[in-house]
């Protein structure tokens, strides 16, 4: 197999592209797809201060790692969700990747800071724990970007993330959230600007680009993930792209092209009637936002528990 | 060869010479789902693999919050 560019022995096809690349042409096809995807949806301009949100797997890292090589001052933001060993091993390779290339990392520990971790606050709110997890995370990145002054707030969602999260959204036509489907957030309401660049790469090009660029990310899945309706979806299409590759992209930006305006009004997608919480100021529709009611009750569940703990020790 | 493959990790010997494309099919695995990886470096499609060769199988597909 060779390089479609160069000629050169090939490391990786790209059926849905038809093509073959070396692993000096495919690290450029990827920082050149991070460009147009800049470029063609306006995301940033190159003087702003971007806040990557890093979670330590292959995408948040090959992001920073592609903005970074494109010249934008970009500092990274760690979350720490409470989630075992898989949360230390995250952090370490978030930090080990802030290390190498003498980037800012900032860092937030959720049970230090809030007094809960993600899988006894989603029992404690009985929710479920991908939705605790990123309710929390959202929180938190708006929080630091808006507290820190940054322009823009950067997250690794690749195409297979976008076309999986589209996917469930139309077959349940959830009309709020198909309006927010879009590769770009503008600042406003009390939300930072928010951007995906990696929408034009696929999560098996994000891996690939890290395997080739020596980036030692976490493999291992979360282990609160398994079976989530988000990894159904992603198989589903991937089934689909097996039997007619591309077909990913052209659902995703054919939505992009021709049917999201449709869906983007503040009346569709309820980013209109927002106001400031009354514990933390962050948007919300209700009086308390959403991020502290489950802090509420995460807490009196550990409070609780403990309370058991000591009666139980009592002799 | 020796296989690693995760979500679980685990090992498998298979007997080489084989193609990738042959491995991932013997193994019920999609291409668009993994990379397979032999002395930390990529290996595409259509090439051979050795008895000899360690290789890792490493998935591309997570999904968690958003």
């Amino acid at each position: 197999m060779k390089c479609t560019v160069c000629r050169e022995p090939a490391v990786i096809d790209v059926r849905r592209h038809n093509a073959n690349f070396c692993a000096e042409h495919f690290t450029r096809l990827c920082r050149d797809q991070v460009e147009r995807a800049i470029k063609d949806f306006d995301m940033c301009q190159p003087e702003d201060r971007l806040l990557v949100a890093v979670s330590g797997g292959k995408d948040s890292l090959a992001i920073w790692d592609i903005l970074l090589d494109l010249g934008y001052q970009a500092d990274g933001l760690y979350i720490g969700l409470g989630i075992g060993d898989y949360s230390d091993t995250s952090g370490d390779y978030a930090r080990a990747f802030a290390e190498r290339r003498g980037a800012l990392l900032h860092e937030v520990d959720v049970p230090e800071s809030y007094g809960f971790d993600i899988p006894s606050g989603s029992k404690a709110a009985r929710r479920a724990p991908c939705s605790a997890c990123g309710m929390t995370k959202r929180h938190e990145f708006d929080r630091v970007a808006l507290e820190h002054g940054y322009d823009v707030l950067v997250t690794g969602h690749n195409l297979d993330d976008e076309a999986a999260v589209l996917y469930g959204n139309v077959i349940r036509w959830a009309t709020e959230y198909l309006g927010r489907q879009a590769p770009v957030l503008p600042a406003g309401n009390g939300f930072p600007r928010k951007i995906k660049p990696l929408v034009r790469l696929s999560e098996r090009e994000m891996a690939a680009y890290c395997v080739i660029s020596g980036i030692d990310y976490i493999v291992d899945e979360c282990p609160m993930a398994a079976g989530n309706k988000h990894l159904g979806y992603k198989d589903l299409l991937n089934q689909l792209e097996a039997q007619s590759p591309g077909a990913k992209a052209a659902f995703y930006f054919g939505f992009l092209d021709r049917a999201a305006p449709a869906f983007s009004s503040d009346e569709v997608t309820g980013r209109g009637e927002l106001s400031a919480c009354e514990r933390c100021g962050s948007p919300t529709t209700a009086g308390t936002c959403a991020f502290c009611r489950l802090t509420d009750r995460a807490t009196q569940s550990v409070e609780l528990r403990s309370r058991s703990d000591r009666t139980k020790a009592t002799p | 060869m020796l296989v690693t493959l995760r979500h679980p990790t685990r090992e498998v010997r298979m007997a080489g010479p084989m193609s990738v494309v042959k491995l991932l099919s013997t193994l019920e695995l999609h291409r668009e789902t993994v990379l397979v990886i032999r002395n930390r470096e990529l290996v595409p499609g259509d090439a051979m693999l050795a008895d000899a060769d360690e290789i890792e199988i490493r998935p591309v597909i997570s999904g968690g919050s958003r």
